[in-house]
């Protein structure tokens, strides 16, 4: 039995917005999935209606083989959630707050454990509006957890963390895994699903994408590398005089600056300066580099995953 | 690694189901923490009261009444009739000159001006309280001391004894107040806050019952109830000597259907609000009404009889009347039945309205 399955999921708010238009996903028990995609691609939207949160408008929802509708109480005792931007109340302690969330599961982890797990001992007598955010956002999981959940939903868990933060929460997502508890979370770093995740959807305009691996997506670029340069000017530059380069699988042009996914480095470099100074242009920045998601999500829909 | 510890029950009735703490109790110690660590609340809930208590307590004391100021206009006997006035402890009389008489009396300086001459005149505004009051105590001082003779005795009795002043009617009042103000603001402000807040949404994705929360918001309230209304009656009693002539317990009965009935109203005006703004607004809506028309501060009697009808079903005016019933006139239970009932329709409605259209997320 999948931990979450859902087909032809769809969901269209008053304001006639699509937010999910025909979504299937199937996560498997004890794996990490990923929805990666820019803001405003729907994730929010498809993970609280696999929350039980928001009724999607059409479609079949079904978590931890059960659906939502009839046994909610029975699935959120399994369950734990960790929404995107929750403002915990700022006069209870870190402590108070647990015991307060653990109160309401028939199962629960112990609060000392929890605690450590999160790093949040020294400050469990702390008011949470004394926490810095990623503390908060550390409670906020801890919250989440205290059920001890098979599954765990995590809406951009690491949003405007500072890097630190965001490690501390990756370790927490990384013991989960390791304990074969199932997590599905949203991010729009792909830093963060590539190391997190086993699989990721890619979402853009509320449909998938793209489906598998961080790993396979990267290899279904044709090439690990990417290549990225600027020249003096980009008027009449073409990408079509890059793409059939050797090694180069894939050529893009963007503001100024084109990306090529390579095989073979050593052998695009030469080419591509050759192509570059017989047209008589002038390079100027020249820099290599691994292929990510980011650059699997580029080839699939032209834009970057964050505007920024 | 440490060691994955959980507290499982395979079977019902297990341990740890035993020592497990009922949800509500913990929302309900969370929502008394949070409150008591706002320092806001311990103001609007124990100081505004006590000093609202004090405040008008000290300024409709029962003090003797002032004496009444009469001008008597500057002519032949004038000065004779002023000491014949101040001769009485009632009067505070003066011999001025027609233009500054006439003055006083129209900037309310004085509340008559005599006249001496053939007979007395009387000058005075008949729609000034005091103003009627002067000229009939002054025309019967004048009477008597012109040898007039009553035909039948009267005998005065004066009471001013504790049930029958103005704060022994007031702090029935305030009780039924603070009541109305901490279960709308308590109750609805602080929903739509945890609302805004997306704590409500959190809440719902935790296994806890809808019922449960709904129930410790309200069960909040009626910690602070027994705070609020012991509070201001011991202090009527320390700082007024008031008394309290009905059954204590009717009184705490009386004020539980209280906070029962105005955090339900709190919650239903939070039902639906997203915003603090929207809440604010609601409330104040809602509880001005009661705050004029419920007679917290002056008997609601003094509205038209046209409006009572409307009066009288506004859950603050059965809140206040019963407490001021029981309080001030020993007023036993059965007498109280209607005005129960009604603070209890009211709580009824209120809450199977919020619970059918809340808004949780």
């Amino acid at each position: 039995m999948p931990a979450i399955r859902c087909s032809n999921l769809r969901k269209t708010y008053d304001n006639q917005v699509e937010a999910v238009r025909g979504l299937d996903l199937e996560v498997q028990q004890a794996e990490c999935f990923g929805l990666l995609g820019p803001n405003g691609a729907g994730k929010t939207t498809t993970i609280e209606i696999l929350e039980g949160l928001l009724p999607p408008s059409a479609g079949e929802v079904e978590v931890l083989g059960r659906r939502w509708g009839d046994h909610d109480e029975e699935i959120r005792h399994r369950l734990g959630i960790s929404l995107q931007d929750t403002k915990l109340s700022e006069k209870l302690t870190v402590d108070e707050t647990l015991r307060l969330f653990a109160s309401f599961y028939r199962k629960r982890r112990e609060t000392e454990e929890l605690l450590d797990e999160v790093g949040l001992r020294e400050k469990r007598a702390s008011w949470v509006g004394k926490l810095s955010g990623g503390q908060r956002q550390r409670l906020a999981v801890a919250c989440a957890l205290v059920g001890d959940p098979e599954l765990l939903f995590m809406d951009e868990p690491t949003t405007g963390l500072d890097p630190q933060s965001r490690r501390q929460l990756w370790d927490i997502v990384r013991g989960l895994k390791r304990r074969g508890r199932t997590v599905l979370l949203t991010t729009h770093y792909m830093e963060e699903a590539e190391r997190l995740c086993d699989r990721v959807a890619i979402i853009d305009h509320g449909k998938m994408i793209a489906l598998g691996s961080p790993g396979d997506l990267i290899a279904r670029l044709g090439g690990e590398h990417v290549v990225e340069f600027t020249v003096d000017t980009t008027e009449g530059l073409e990408p079509e005089w890059f793409s059939s380069l050797p090694a180069v699988r894939a050529a893009h042009l963007q503001n100024g600056t084109g990306s090529l996914t390579v095989t073979e480095v050593h052998v695009a470099l030469p080419a591509l300066l050759e192509s570059l100074r017989s047209r008589g242009r002038e390079l100027a920045r020249l820099s290599t580099r691994h292929a990510s998601l980011e650059d699997v999500f580029v080839s699939l829909t032209g834009r970057h995953l964050r505007d920024d | 690694m440490p060691v994955w510890r959980t507290c499982s029950s395979p079977l019902p009735g297990a341990t740890c189901e035993m020592i497990r703490i009922s949800p509500f109790l913990k929302l309900l110690d969370a929502r008394l923490r949070e409150a008591l660590r706002e320092p806001e609340v311990i103001f609007w809930v124990f100081g505004f009261p006590i000093l609202l208590a004090l405040g008008l307590g000290i300024a409709f004391r029962n003090k003797p009444p002032d004496r009444i100021a009469v001008a008597v206009e500057e002519r032949t006997e004038a000065a004779a009739l002023a000491g014949l006035l101040n001769g009485s402890t009632r009067f505070e009389a003066r011999v001025l000159s027609p233009e500054q008489s006439a003055s006083e009396l129209r900037l309310g300086k004085v509340a008559l001006v005599l006249v001496p001459g053939d007979g007395y005149q009387y000058r005075f505004d008949p729609n000034r309280p005091d103003s009627l009051l002067a000229r009939a105590l002054v025309d019967d001082l004048l009477q008597r001391a012109a040898g007039r003779k009553d035909p039948v005795q009267g005998r005065d009795t004066e009471m001013t004894e504790p049930g029958a002043r103005y704060i022994d009617f007031l702090i029935p009042g305030l009780i039924g107040l603070n009541l109305m103000s901490g279960g709308m603001w308590g109750v609805g402000f602080v929903t739509v806050d945890m609302r805004s807040r997306k704590l409500l949404k959190r809440l719902v994705a935790t296994p806890m019952r809808k019922s449960e929360f709904l129930a410790a918001m309200i069960g909040s309230r009626i910690v602070f109830m027994f705070v609020e209304v012991l509070l201001l009656l011991a202090f009527g009693w320390l700082v007024f000597d008031m008394v309290l002539r009905g059954s204590f317990i009717l009184t705490l009965t009386i004020g539980l259907l209280g906070a029962l009935c105005f955090g339900s109203l709190g919650l239903l005006v939070a039902t639906r609000a997203r915003k603090i703004e929207t809440v604010s607004g609601l409330m104040n809506l809602v509880m001005l009404p009661m705050f004029v028309f419920s007679g917290t501060f002056f008997s609601s009697q003094r509205f038209p009889e046209a409006l009572q009808p409307a009066i009288q079903v506004l859950p603050l005016t059965a809140l206040n009347d019963a407490l001021r019933a029981v309080i001030i006139e020993g007023a036993d239970f059965p007498s109280q039945i209607g005005r129960m009932v009604l603070l209890v329709g009211w709580t009824a409605a209120s809450f199977a309205l919020s619970l059918r259209f809340f808004r949780w997320s």
